[in-house]
């Protein structure tokens, strides 16, 4: 089937508003090319349990590309039109099995060297999309922290190397009660501006007490799913028939509810844990992964205006079956390597934020826990320079804000 | 932005992603960025001279007698290292050994371009055939266009002893002989899988080697136990002269998968000396986990375990001033700034990062202390391996490097 062919009743297997979002645009999809569309569709299909600044931008999306005059349709998806796709893909399912399609597409592309026309068309169009519908501006300037090297007692090689560059690097920070000031200090920020899913906190290791206005995300909190999926997982490898891609299908179709992560009212953050998990590589079995990834999709989907993220001591490397089995309840641990997990976790935490809009004032911090170096980076902050001022958690992060 | 998302998301193993920042035409000028900054770097830490000026007068000994000796092994790393864990400057650190040691003894090649599918088994293959094969990566199915090995034993009439793999994996076991029948069956090589070596030998005590037995995966959820049979078992003894007690008590005092692989290696050399030796390292996959320091590990001891072989290679008198060695990944890893990626952890984006590598040539019939800065894809490999070792690999679509014969 093509795009051209939609009908609403093809919808009815969609959850009530996106069911309600698709049929209202149905005309312009019907415009659409299918090496597109499906994309398009998988995020639709969540709708329902997206964080309200995805709901915004998918409706501003759906909106734009409605608006479009049929020349500029043609020369928007000119290049899209021109992929060629298999008989197969267009008998496929892409409605209702939009990510399984653009799996499926994927391998399409590579097989048939069409990927890097590919890529050029969508970054074509994403060009065309930012111009025509730019960001929201956030309502207040981001900031970010990433705490690191939980659990470490020294290290002597150089910290934050890739961000030393673009702000100013702490040598003397006081740590007493640092990850408590710094929570403090967020939730000072979701008091005064109170968003929805607009201010976090990701904790790799033990939870600490915090706000209730904080959505807060956790390894450890999350062990019962982690051990619940990895279980699944181990019962479907050894069924007959499966592979790589049969796994990930199985794992694309799991709901919060079959790995126990049904306990919390809040299917929104039920369902962006469950894909944590499900489609992030790494982050159940290396909690300093867990971070790094969760604090990356936070960003892009929730765009929160305050993230905290603590990363904590991961296990030691051990044969992936072993990882996988889970059977050892207290396993070693590398604090050493997590630290430098962490380092570059954060490089990647900054970055992913200075994609959101609004990166010209945002800020960031990061902090080696239990110790006095930090680096701040931040409008009304020197780059590539280093303070021995001393100070506390609570006033770097003032200066970071100001 | 929803299509960043959208793009992002077109993942399975191999994502489509988009720029964070465009300018997509610039593809080929971000390569070639790539490959200055190591060939600036190679010129300034390891005093190597720019090629381009050197195509003359090739050192390469010729002739039948000579040919008849030469030895070539070709080492290919599944899991690319990126410029700023290896040849930029922050990276340097990582690799002591090959900046110091065989850098500066090599002609190195800053910029080869795959412009195929970037997944290791199917990459790996088509470095084997010269062709950009388009195999399910994850199949245990063999490439669809002739090897090296077969072009190699079939033309020069060789036989199955004296050319081998030796690779890591479950999918590699099919890496030796392609599907073409056309060509011919049975002149392909024999895969030696060392992981599945130790598991026959362990017969069930699997105490103490569990560090050896590590499956780096693209999808690291999926891993399949490892299993030894007869057949590894009968490799251990008729081919590497070792004894399964032999192999498990050597084996208890290496740290890695791909130091296991070397020892295999060290074997075969010994005891085969075959002409055309394949080995694949994998342990750097281990990025794909999302764990930085378990990623510079493996580039670390790649590094160290390239320069044990090469001086494994110096030291062996089958192989001593008779062997070239080729090292190069089967390809790089994302770059952080493309959003459709993750950094160093995959190769999905198919930005010019991940595209791009490099590879270095060294010992007999290669100029020493020589950056070429042209671009060469990773099918040139074969055709350059023909011209090298007297045979025409005629279905490979790449072109011999010429600055290597």
């Amino acid at each position: 089937m093509l795009p051209r062919d939609l009908k609403a009743e093809q919808f009815a297997g969609y959850p009530p508003e996106a069911r309600k979002l698709v049929i209202s645009y149905l005309a312009t999809l019907q415009q659409l090319p299918l090496s597109f569309l499906p994309s398009l569709l998988r995020e639709v299909i969540d709708y329902d349990y997206k964080f309200p600044a995805e709901r915004r931008a998918i409706d501003r999306e759906l909106a734009s590309l409605g608006s479009l005059s049929q020349t500029q349709m043609k020369e928007w998806f000119q290049p899209f039109w021109q992929i060629s796709l298999s008989s197969k893909l267009e008998e496929f399912n892409w409605v209702n099995q939009p990510t399984q399609f653009t799996e499926q597409l994927s391998a399409h592309l590579w097989s048939t060297h069409q990927l890097d026309a590919f890529r050029k068309a969508a970054t074509e169009y994403g060009d065309r999309s930012r111009s025509a519908v730019p960001p929201e501006p956030p309502v207040i300037s981001r900031l970010g922290i990433a705490i690191i090297g939980q659990g470490v007692a020294s290290y002597d090689a150089p910290l934050f190397r890739n961000l030393r560059e673009h702000g100013t690097y702490f040598e003397r920070v006081k740590p007493d009660n640092g990850v408590d000031l710094l929570l403090k200090g967020i939730a000072a920020r979701a008091q005064s501006h109170p968003v929805p899913y607009g201010h976090w906190y990701i904790e790799g290791g033990q939870i600490a007490d915090h706000s209730p206005l904080l959505t807060c995300i956790s390894y450890q909190a999350l062990a019962p799913v982690r051990a619940a999926l990895l279980r699944n997982v181990q019962a479907e490898i050894k069924r007959p028939g499966m592979g790589p891609e049969e796994l990930r299908t199985y794992l694309a179709e799991l709901s919060p509810a079959s790995v126990g992560l049904d306990k919390s009212p809040d299917a929104v953050l039920n369902h962006f844990q469950l894909k944590l998990l499900t489609e992030g590589s790494g982050t159940q079995i290396f909690s300093t992964t867990f971070v790094q990834w969760a604090a990356r999709e936070a960003l892009q989907s929730a765009q929160p205006l305050s993230l905290l993220v603590r990363f904590g001591p991961r296990q030691r490397q051990r044969p992936m079956n072993e990882l996988l089995s889970n059977n050892n309840s207290n396993p070693e641990l590398d604090f050493t390597g997590s630290l430098i997990d962490a380092d570059m976790g954060a490089y990647y935490n900054w970055i992913n934020q200075q994609r959101l809009s609004g990166s010209e004032h945002s800020s960031f911090l990061v902090w080696f826990e239990g110790h006095s170096q930090a680096l701040a980076i931040g409008p009304a902050l020197a780059r590539g320079t280093a303070s021995s001022s001393v100070a506390d958690l609570g006033e770097l992060l003032s200066w970071v804000v100001a | 932005m929803i299509f960043n998302r959208d793009t992002r998301a077109l993942k399975s193993e191999l994502a489509i992603g988009e720029a964070l920042h465009p300018g997509y035409g610039s593809l080929r000028e971000s390569a070639r960025q790539l490959s200055c900054s190591r060939r600036d770097f190679l010129r300034a830490a390891a005093g190597v001279a720019l090629g381009g000026t050197l195509m003359s007068a090739s050192p390469f000994v010729r002739g039948a007698l000579a040919a008849k000796r030469r030895k070539i092994i070709v080492v290919t790393f599944g899991g690319g290292a990126r410029d700023q864990e290896t040849f930029a400057s922050d990276g340097q650190e990582n690799i002591p050994h090959m900046l110091q040691e065989l850098a500066p003894q090599s002609s190195f090649f800053t910029q080869v371009v795959n412009h195929g599918i970037l997944g290791h088994y199917v990459a790996t293959a088509s470095l084997a055939t010269g062709v950009y094969e388009t195999i399910n990566n994850f199949a245990a199915i063999p490439p669809e266009h002739p090897t090296v090995f077969e072009y190699f034993r079939k033309s020069l009439k060789r036989p199955p002893s004296d050319t081998w793999v030796v690779a890591p994996s479950n999918g590699f076991n099919h890496i030796g002989e392609s599907d073409a029948r056309s060509y011919g069956q049975g002149w392909g090589a024999q895969v030696i899988l060392p992981k599945h070596l130790l598991a026959a030998a362990m017969s069930g005590s699997g105490t103490d080697y569990g560090h050896l037995l590590r499956d780096n995966y693209e999808t690291p959820l999926y891993a399949p136990q490892l299993v030894g049979s007869e057949f590894q078992l009968e490799q251990l003894e008729s081919i590497l002269k070792l004894s399964a007690e032999d192999f498990r008590t050597h084996a208890k005092t290496l740290s890695s998968p791909d130091e296991l692989s070397l020892y295999v290696v060290r074997q075969l050399m010994r005891q085969q000396a075959p002409s055309l030796l394949w080995v694949t390292m994998h342990d750097i996959d281990i990025a794909h986990a999302g764990a930085y320091s378990l990623y510079i590990e493996g580039i670390r001891r790649t590094d160290r375990l390239c320069a044990e072989l090469w001086k494994l290679i110096q030291s062996e008198p089958e192989y001593s001033g008779n062997t070239t060695l080729f090292i190069l990944p089967d390809f790089g890893r994302d770059s952080d700034m493309d959003a459709g990626g993750n950094g160093f952890q995959h190769h999905r984006t198919g930005d010019p990062a991940s595209r791009t590598t490099w590879m270095m040539a060294l010992g007999t019939g290669v100029r020493e202390g020589v950056v070429y800065d042209r671009p060469m894809q990773s099918t040139d490999l074969v055709p350059t391996l023909g011209a090298m070792m007297g045979f025409s690999p005629t279905l490979a679509q790449g072109r011999p490097v010429e600055e290597l014969l």
